[in-house]
């Protein structure tokens, strides 16, 4: 399928800081994109440029295989038909939800227009504060608005800035299900921006870790956990620790856990010894397992007990156990090592 | 102007000291209100009478054009200047947004005297220009060249508001608008106006308000409003009740004005919607939208400020000599010390004003600072009037207390002190220094006040940790409006000065008076060179 | 409680200050509508001469008698000094004046100019006159007041607003002389003629005289006098009306001993010093005004004007018919 949304070698700069750089990234239409990354790591510069709000120093922007934005052409924002969703909302107070939801129709027709806003606010649940402002409404709610408004006038590609940042946990969890079956359903082509992996993994299809202004790795969200490309994707997506590792003779590679059969990811270095990632699950606890490590601190996480174990020979590990195995810190408990995708950096 | 405060239950409704002092603080303003007001219960027929069959019909319409006159012109210059100097990015904007507050320091009848000395058919420049068979400018003095002089005084109250809610709203506005199809045009009339529109009307209430109470610009003009009648009813018929009777109607115009402005915004809240994380980023205008903008904005700085300051210079060159003597320095000092005890007072009354509304956001304390802050559209002869008489009372009754006490005769003892000065200034300047702080309090979210508590904090030491520091912008501006304001005071000045309290204003007076308008320039440019401090201090917190 | 501690202590402490100035013995208060530089210089020799601080504030006329009318019997005031006859008229007809019997008021100023009833006393005379541009005009062409009114002059006529009390006045004094109807026909003439909007000021009168925006006005001499002494070269001259008939129209400025007075002898002691020839040379030559003792020596600026015959009437019939002169010219649309 065509690409949509196309960003070859984009750079973009505020004076001198340039705050993009080498940036590549292709979205399929339908497809949900996420961009994942600290604060100030460039993702928001990125959609701004993607709306037209940012001149873009070099690279070409592309949009249905049509160029917005190079250098010397910039489509103003107002003619790329990309919807955006703003990190607060930017609701217009001085407008109902209706007429906020209504004020990208560019149609004429009051009766088409009056469907249209209605059958959205609707769908989005908001059909029964549509004569509210913007200020008497919840947070929840703000949030739906601000989504139905810029779905409304039924944009090729929408862009959302940290859409649940300002909302509670649990608001976030649910909304960000519902945001995606609606995206899904109305066949949305979104990219969103986020510094929370549980919202990216939740709503995206594909996800690019952000740092310094560069996507370093755009993958799915499993490739991104089990197998990510650098130790910066490593470090900030899940948990996790590097363990020295051996590379020996036959290939295999071998670990303060032991010697670990699996799947080497990536290229192996070159030199014989390295460092492996050990995922949480990978260290999975057993009882009888001959192989002993001591707790050392303890984090409970409702279905699972995070562990911190110390190997005999100085390593740290984490292990998540499921949370009827009570251990208390001091004890030595067994553990195996179950590592699917031996990521070696 | 109140901006409405929502949320039904902001903080437990018992009934406070806050509110209490508010109504306190109403009351006494009610008493020379009232005292004006209440004139309707006597009769002044015969000089209503000749006031209708002669004058009446002229007054209004004239009124009503400079109202409109000058609230669009300075809507106009304000908002457009406010915009270019808050969103877009041109060269020279920096230098723009602080000078274009400048003109604040001139007071209206100043720039009046100024341009029609200017303008008007025997000045220098018009001999010259007819001399030199050049085209000349004819019938400035018209309701036309009233307009122009005051709009150009006053148009920096509409770009100080207007700028307050550009600056933080105003490119976020545009971007969502553009998010959703729209022209950076059509977001700007359809988003970004609307959304400023509390902050517009504020200014332009204030506006208004001057416009109303002026009388020193428009006699200078010999323009005919309600405030000349109301002076004309006074010194003329000797009739202070028909005075007072036309002033009434002139608190009713202000409140049918206030009236509006409260329905329009209705169920609106307007609170900034996006963050400050864009300030930075202006719209950059290129070509002649630049060239535009930098002639605009230099249009509008020379005519309002450079010329008239230039004008005024070479007036002072020409009568230094014999005008300057050291008594300026009585006249300066005078000036600067109501202006300051007047701005510190204000603030401390507008503070605790605003903490009344925030702990009872409810009718009555909208209705109470409503009354509060009634002053700024009397002109301020009248308000004197509506002070002197109850203080005149109030002094009879301690004379009469001390008498007994004491065994003495005592003087008047209230009256012709400078309390009763600062206390028509308080009255009269109550809104700027109210506007000023209380939009400041809005940005003091709930959520502050809540996670404050949480922390052990309430009471005054929230106040003096949280609050201060946060209301430390509107506190400044509320006391610099205010100090030029005192300043620029001329009617209340005059009537209630004790003895040897001369200031700046009152020597512009006498020397005006005569049409000794080169004379008046020394007076006028030491009060503009001081007036322009606090401005420029206001404009340096007021951006980045 | 302690803030009615303070309270108190604040009351106590206003009324003692209050107390305090009032028993300054040696002094006299004066509430002034003429402009401070003009009265200081004689108030500082006065003092110098007798040792009686003399303390004033100056403002508006009608600002300042209400505030005397407002202070009542507490009032500090011991003499209203304000300009125009109108105005000491309707002080006195508020009560604000006390007749005082003085031999030597009564003997350095005519009876013309000051109250039938000795409650206030004419200080200094102003004429108000015409003045025209010398370029423009001839002497010959002009002769009174209501000949200003006449075709010749239509679009060459420039005013003062109505607004001032010396139009006011001036008015009153043409009821005076030609009756209600005839005034305002003179009135409407008047207005007929304007070459512009009247002016807020007399000076600017003139100066648009001489600019040519219009040829004749009416002003008062000491604006005439002003301004030619600051520039010399303008074409400007007074001409005075009605020499055959009932002669120039003149006002005062002048002084009354205020019913509330503390100072009553001192007061009138001041009084009487000011209507002195020493002292009135000092008060008409500092605003180039005629003094109103005929042994004081007039300013040679003055003199230089000529001399001329004034009308008579006691100045004080234009306080009576000052509000009726103010309805007359607002009927005839004169702004």
């Amino acid at each position: 399928m065509e690409p949509l949304l196309e960003m070859k070698d984009i750079y973009q700069a505020y004076g001198k800081n340039l705050v993009i750089r080498n940036l590549f990234l292709t979205l399929k239409k339908g497809q949900i994109g996420c961009l994942l990354g600290p604060s100030g790591c460039g993702k928001t510069s990125v959609l701004r440029t993607i709306a037209g709000f940012e001149k873009i120093l070099s690279g070409e922007i592309m949009l249905h295989g049509k160029s917005v934005s190079r250098n010397g052409l910039s489509v103003p924002p107002e003619k790329r038909r990309i919807g955006m969703v703003f990190q607060d909302y930017a609701l217009f107070p001085h407008l109902t939800v209706f007429d906020n939801v209504a004020f990208g129709l560019k149609t004429d027709n009051k009766a088409r227009k009056l469907t249209l806003v209605s059958e959205l606010l609707e769908k989005m649940d908001l059909d029964r504060i549509s004569e509210r402002y913007p200020h008497e409404l919840s947070g929840g709610q703000q949030q739906r608005v601000a989504l139905a408004r810029s779905l409304a006038p039924g944009p090729d590609l929408l862009l959302m800035d940290e859409p649940f940042s300002n909302l509670d946990a649990t608001l976030r969890e649910s909304l960000s299900l519902s945001v995606r079956k609606i995206l899904k359903e109305s066949g949305a082509t979104a990219l969103m921006v986020t510094h929370n992996q549980s919202e990216a993994f939740a709503m995206a299809d594909e996800i690019g870790v952000m740092y310094e202004g560069k996507i370093i790795q755009w993958d799915s969200a499993y490739n991104l956990y089990h197998r990510p490309n650098s130790l910066i994707v490593a470090d900030f997506v899940g948990d996790g620790v590097l363990l020295p590792a051996v590379i020996n003779s036959n290939g295999k590679v071998e670990t303060a856990l032991g010697t670990l059969d699996g799947e080497t990811v990536g290229p192996v270095p070159g030199g014989k010894t390295a460092k492996i990632l050990i995922r949480p699950e990978d260290a999975v606890h057993e009882d009888d397992s001959p192989q002993k490590a001591q707790v050392v601190d303890k984090a409970f996480r409702g279905a699972s007990i995070l562990y911190t174990l110390l190997l005999p020979g100085g390593e740290k590990v984490l292990s998540l156990v499921p949370s009827h195995h009570k251990h208390p810190i001091g004890s030595h408990i067994g553990i195996r090592a179950e590592v699917t995708d031996l990521v070696l950096f | 102007m109140i901006i409405r405060r929502l949320g039904s239950n902001l903080l437990p409704a018992r009934p406070s000291a806050w509110r209490l002092f508010a109504a306190l603080f109403a009351a006494a303003v009610m008493i020379p209100l009232s005292i004006i007001l209440l004139s309707f219960t006597k009769p002044a027929g015969d000089v209503w009478r000749h006031l209708s069959q002669t004058l009446l019909t002229d007054l209004i319409i004239n009124t009503l054009k400079l109202a409109i006159g000058v609230g669009t012109v300075t809507a106009i210059l304000g908002v457009s200047l406010a915009w270019l100097t808050a969103v877009c990015e041109f060269p020279g904007r920096k230098f723009f947004t602080w000078s274009l507050f400048l003109p604040l320091a001139f007071p209206t009848y100043v720039l009046a005297f100024v341009f029609l000395g200017m303008l008007d058919y025997s000045s220098p420049l018009q001999i010259l220009l007819r001399q030199h068979s050049l085209p000349t400018l004819s019938g400035f003095r018209s309701s036309w060249g009233v307009i122009f002089v005051m709009s150009l005084s006053l148009y920096p109250y509409v770009y100080l508001l207007a700028r307050d809610a550009f600056s933080t709203q105003g490119k976020r506005a545009l971007e969502a608008a553009q998010s959703l199809g729209h022209t950076k045009t059509e977001g700007f009339f359809k988003v970004a106006l609307p959304m400023a529109r509390p902050w517009i009307a504020g200014g332009l209430m204030l506006v208004l308000m001057e416009v109303l109470a002026d009388f020193g610009a428009v006699s200078i003009f010999n323009y005919d409003t309600f405030t000349t009648a109301i002076y004309k009813a006074w010194f003329g018929f000797f009739s202070l009740t028909a005075a007072a009777q036309l002033s009434s109607i002139l608190v009713v115009f202000a409140l049918i004005i206030l009236g509006i402005e409260n329905s329009l915004r209705s169920r609106m809240q307007f609170t900034s919607m996006g963050r400050d994380a864009f300030r930075k980023e202006r719209l950059h205008l290129r070509g002649a939208m630049k060239v535009f903008a930098v002639s605009y904005a230099f249009l509008i700085l020379f005519v309002s400020f450079v010329v008239p300051v230039i004008q005024l210079i070479l007036w002072t060159t020409a009568s230094f000599r014999y005008e300057f003597s050291s008594r300026y320095f009585d006249f300066l000092g005078h000036s600067l010390v109501l202006g300051i005890i007047t701005a510190a007072i204000i603030c401390l009354l507008a503070l605790i004003l605003s903490y009344a509304g925030r702990h009872h956001p409810d009718i009555l304390s909208s209705i109470l600072t409503r009354i509060c802050t009634m002053g700024y559209a009397l002109p301020g002869t009248v308000l004197a009037i509506g002070i002197f008489i109850p203080v005149a009372a109030a002094d009879g009754f301690l004379a009469s207390v001390a008498g007994a006490l004491l065994n003495v005769e005592p003087g008047p003892v209230l009256q012709g002190t400078i309390f009763v000065m600062v206390a028509a200034y308080i009255v009269r300047f109550m809104a700027p220094g109210f506007n000023s702080i209380d939009s400041s309090m809005r940005r003091i979210t709930r959520s502050i006040d809540e996670s404050a508590r949480t922390l052990g904090s309430k009471g005054l030491p929230m106040l003096y940790r949280i609050h201060l520091p946060i209301l430390k912008g509107g506190l400044f501006s509320a006391a610099a409006l205010v100090f030029v304001d005192v300043m620029k005071e001329m009617p209340i000045t005059l009537m209630t000065r004790p003895f040897g309290w001369d200031t700046l204003a009152v020597k512009i007076f006498e020397l005006t008076s005569e049409g000794e308008w080169e004379r008046a320039a020394l007076p006028a440019l030491t009060l503009i060179l001081v007036g322009i401090i606090p401005v420029a201090l206001l404009t340096r917190q007021a951006d980045d | 409680m302690t803030g009615k501690y303070i309270a108190m202590l604040i009351m106590v402490a206003i009324v003692t200050l209050g107390v305090i100035p009032s028993t300054f013995a040696d002094e006299v208060v004066v509430y002034s509508a003429r402009k401070e530089h003009l009265i200081k210089p004689l108030f500082d020799l006065y003092t110098k001469e007798t040792g009686t601080k003399v303390r004033y504030i100056t403002g508006n006329a009608g600002a300042l008698m209400q505030r005397i009318k407002a202070e009542g019997s507490r009032t500090r005031a011991d003499i209203l000094l304000t300009v125009d006859a109108g105005n000491l008229w309707h002080a006195a007809d508020e009560g604000l004046f006390q007749p005082v019997k003085s031999r030597v008021l009564e003997k350095n100023i005519p009876s013309h100019l000051r109250d039938p009833g000795n409650r206030w006393f004419g200080l200094s005379v102003r004429a108000r006159t015409i003045a025209y541009n010398t370029d423009r005009v001839s002497p010959e062409e002009l002769s009174t007041y209501e000949d200003l009114g006449s075709p010749k002059w239509k679009g060459r006529l420039i005013l003062r607003t109505s607004k001032k009390v010396y139009n006011q006045s001036l008015t009153a004094m043409l009821i005076v002389e030609h009756g209600l109807e005839k005034t305002e026909d003179i009135i409407r003439s008047w207005v007929h003629n304007l070459s512009t909007e009247p002016f807020s000021s007399d000076t600017k009168v003139l100066e648009s005289i001489a600019a040519g925006q219009g040829d004749v006005g009416i002003i008062n001499t000491y604006y005439f006098g002003r301004l030619m002494k600051k520039k010399p070269g303008l074409p400007l001259a007074l001409f005075w009306p009605d020499q055959d008939g009932n002669g120039v129209h003149v006002n005062i400025s002048g002084a009354g001993v205020t019913t509330h007075a503390r100072h009553r002898g001192k007061a009138m002691k001041l009084l009487e010093w000011l209507s002195t020839p020493a002292a009135q040379t000092i008060f008409a030559d500092s605003n180039m005004e005629y003094p109103v003792h005929s042994d004081a020596k007039l300013h040679s600026i003055v003199k230089s004007w000529g001399s001329f015959r004034e009308n008579l009437i006691n100045v004080s019939r234009g306080g009576e018919l000052q509000a009726e002169a103010i309805r007359l010219m607002d009927r005839a649309g004169y702004r």
